[in-house]
């Protein structure tokens, strides 16, 4: 069963849409609460990041009998260094964001550690594919 | 975990007075209500007992059980443990001494206010909060309709649940430690009989959480009471009691204002802490909570009714008014009280040792479309493409609450698609249908009242 969102980057209000919508659904079919949980903490993460670094983004829900499928594919600037990136306080956030609480280099650290397979590719200048995988009987 | 099927509920219908208007199944936060044959059937896996259809209702059609009051005489020591907001609902004139004495002409041996364990409560919660180091927030479970809630709707969030004793629990422990220890009294000649002010607190006590009993004997409802006591103290049967005989003592201001919105958060004094009440806006933030849209709150305090327990349905009075009794009750009322007030800070040990909940909450998904996933998955598919072709206006001519609870209800099997009028229309359009089989269908919705065709004649139409 497949499902695409359109996400706008910019768009503060209505970040996290998209991952209260899979929820729903992840509830509908009964799936644990705990693996409802990490799916919503992984999912709203790679969400904002598209909101809040990307320019626009899809993503697409594909819910099979024993997992779900996410892809979010973004344009936008792309991460230089995904291996950098994916290490836990690593973050290019400019002092001025740190400031505010922002950027601790915790995002794909975090996704990573809420979801079973995780794969990232990025182009700089022209945008980021997330593709995350959680099984459902884990 | 304990069979669905079980989970009692204090609302009942009384179908000889009910009109079929339908008010109940619209204001329904779980969507436990549809109608059939011209009258609310209730879904018990999803009902909270929060008794919003109870206030809808405009004929008092819906009523809350209780336990048979005569009980109170089987019992060599009935003993009554009163929610302070209960005197809240006498007007300033009647005090609390003549409250007191006309509960005791009645036949209640004793009076207890159920808040006195706020005070050991208090020691504990910011304790607590400050060393958790687990789910957050915390999510108070004072609230029975709440708990309920985030059983059936929002089964991610049940690791949060604080599952320590609320209040009423801690003191019917007391009483029967203090009853059974001090006074030498047998156990079985005591009876605690709580007053609740909501049907949450009455299906909490019949069918506990969890697996662990309630403490409280039997259940008054408020406002049943209420109407004794009023009538003892108009007749002036009573006689005024003398302060040495009560238990009843003065509860600190922390205690007084505990079932008000801001009783529990105004116990912390450090973190972040919220005050939500009225179920709509719990189940509204508790969707965000759900979503990881909130961070960093340490304590959540949600109340089912607005003006928390105020506003319970059983409460005699206006919310507001209640409220504002007791707020000022909460002005005149010491900042403290020690052991000597309050003896129930001597059983401090005791209850520490029994304040934990035991057994555990289990979430028990109202939303889940079937047990097994395949199924669930093709159900979810089929009722999505239903609700894609409906009105989308809610109107609930159907007899559910919206248009997607009727496209689940048609691929559970337990309604049809043909009950939407718009569909009918188009049937009729395309004549599959004729309007003797969609006046059938209404008339199994709505009965034959509502679809007698006499109506045309009698409005001279």
């Amino acid at each position: 069963m497949d499902f695409t969102y359109h996400v706008e980057g910019g768009d503060f209000t209505n970040a996290g849409s998209t991952s209260s919508e899979v929820k729903r659904m992840l509830k509908k079919l009964g799936v644990s609460p705990d693996i409802v949980k990490k799916t919503v903490v992984a999912l709203y993460e790679a969400e904002v990041n598209i909101v809040a670094h990307a320019y626009r983004g899809d993503i697409s829900v594909d819910l099979e009998n024993d997992k779900v499928r996410i892809v979010l594919a973004d344009e936008g600037p792309g991460i230089p260094n995904i291996e950098w990136a994916m290490q836990k306080g690593n973050s290019t956030a400019s002092p001025k964001v740190r400031e505010m609480g922002f950027g601790a280099g915790m995002g794909l650290p975090n996704i990573k550690n809420n979801s079973d397979e995780l794969n990232i590719q990025s182009e700089v200048g022209k945008g980021t594919t997330i593709e995350l995988v959680n099984y459902f009987n884990k | 975990m304990a069979d669905v099927q079980d989970f009692h509920h204090a609302l009942k219908f009384k179908y000889d007075l009910c009109i079929g208007c339908a008010h109940c199944t619209g204001v329904c936060p779980t969507g436990a209500i549809h109608v059939e044959d011209g009258h609310p059937q209730l879904d018990p896996n999803r009902c909270v007992d929060c008794g919003r259809c109870y206030q809808s209702c405009p004929v008092n059609a819906i009523y809350i059980e209780q336990d048979d009051f005569q009980t109170i005489y089987d019992y060599k020591y009935p003993v009554l443990l009163l929610p302070s907001i209960f005197i809240a609902q006498f007007e300033d004139k009647i005090k609390e001494k003549t409250i007191l004495s006309a509960l005791y002409h009645i036949g209640f041996k004793h009076v207890f206010e159920v808040e006195k364990s706020v005070d050991f409560i208090k020691q504990d919660m910011q304790k607590t909060v400050t060393a958790n180091n687990g789910f957050k927030p915390i999510i108070s479970t004072f609230c029975p309709a709440v708990v309920r809630l985030i059983q059936v709707k929002f089964p991610v969030l049940v690791p949060n649940l604080y599952l320590s004793k609320p209040p009423l629990d801690l003191t019917a422990l007391y009483i029967r430690k203090l009853l059974t220890e001090e006074d030498h009294i047998p156990a079985e000649d005591i009876g605690i009989f709580y007053v609740s002010p909501c049907a949450a607190k009455i299906a909490a006590i019949k069918s506990p959480a969890t697996e662990e009993q309630s403490p409280v004997s039997e259940v008054i409802n408020m406002n049943f009471l209420y109407s004794k006591v009023m009538r003892v103290i108009k007749q002036g049967e009573y006689q005024l009691c003398e302060d040495s005989r009560t238990r009843y003592h003065r509860l600190s201001k922390d205690s007084v204002s505990f079932t008000l919105t801001g009783g529990e958060i105004g116990l912390l004094k450090d973190g972040r802490n919220l005050a939500i009440d009225g179920i709509h806006n719990v189940s509204e933030f508790l969707e965000k909570l759900e979503d990881e849209d909130i961070q960093d709150i340490d304590f959540l305090e949600l109340r089912a009714c607005d003006e928390s327990c105020a506003g319970g349905i059983l409460c005699a009075n206006n919310r507001f008014l209640m409220a504002e009794r007791q707020r000022k009750r909460r002005q005149k009322s010491p900042d403290e009280v020690d052991a000597e007030d309050n003896d129930l800070l001597n059983y401090t040990d005791y209850l520490t040792e029994h304040k934990r909940v035991l057994g555990t909450v289990e979430p028990r998904s109202m939303d889940k479309m079937d047990d097994n996933l395949s199924v669930a998955m093709q159900k979810m598919r089929r009722a999505f493409e239903i609700n894609q072709n409906l009105p989308q206006v809610d109107c609930r001519i159907c007899g559910y609450q919206s248009c997607k609870a009727l496209s689940e209800a048609v691929v559970n099997g337990k309604a049809e698609v043909e009950q939407c009028i718009f569909v009918q229309r188009a049937l009729e359009h395309s004549e599959k249908l004729t309007i003797l089989d969609t006046q059938r269908i209404n008339t199994k919705i709505w009965g034959l009242k509502k679809n007698d065709p006499a109506i045309a004649k009698n409005l001279n139409l």
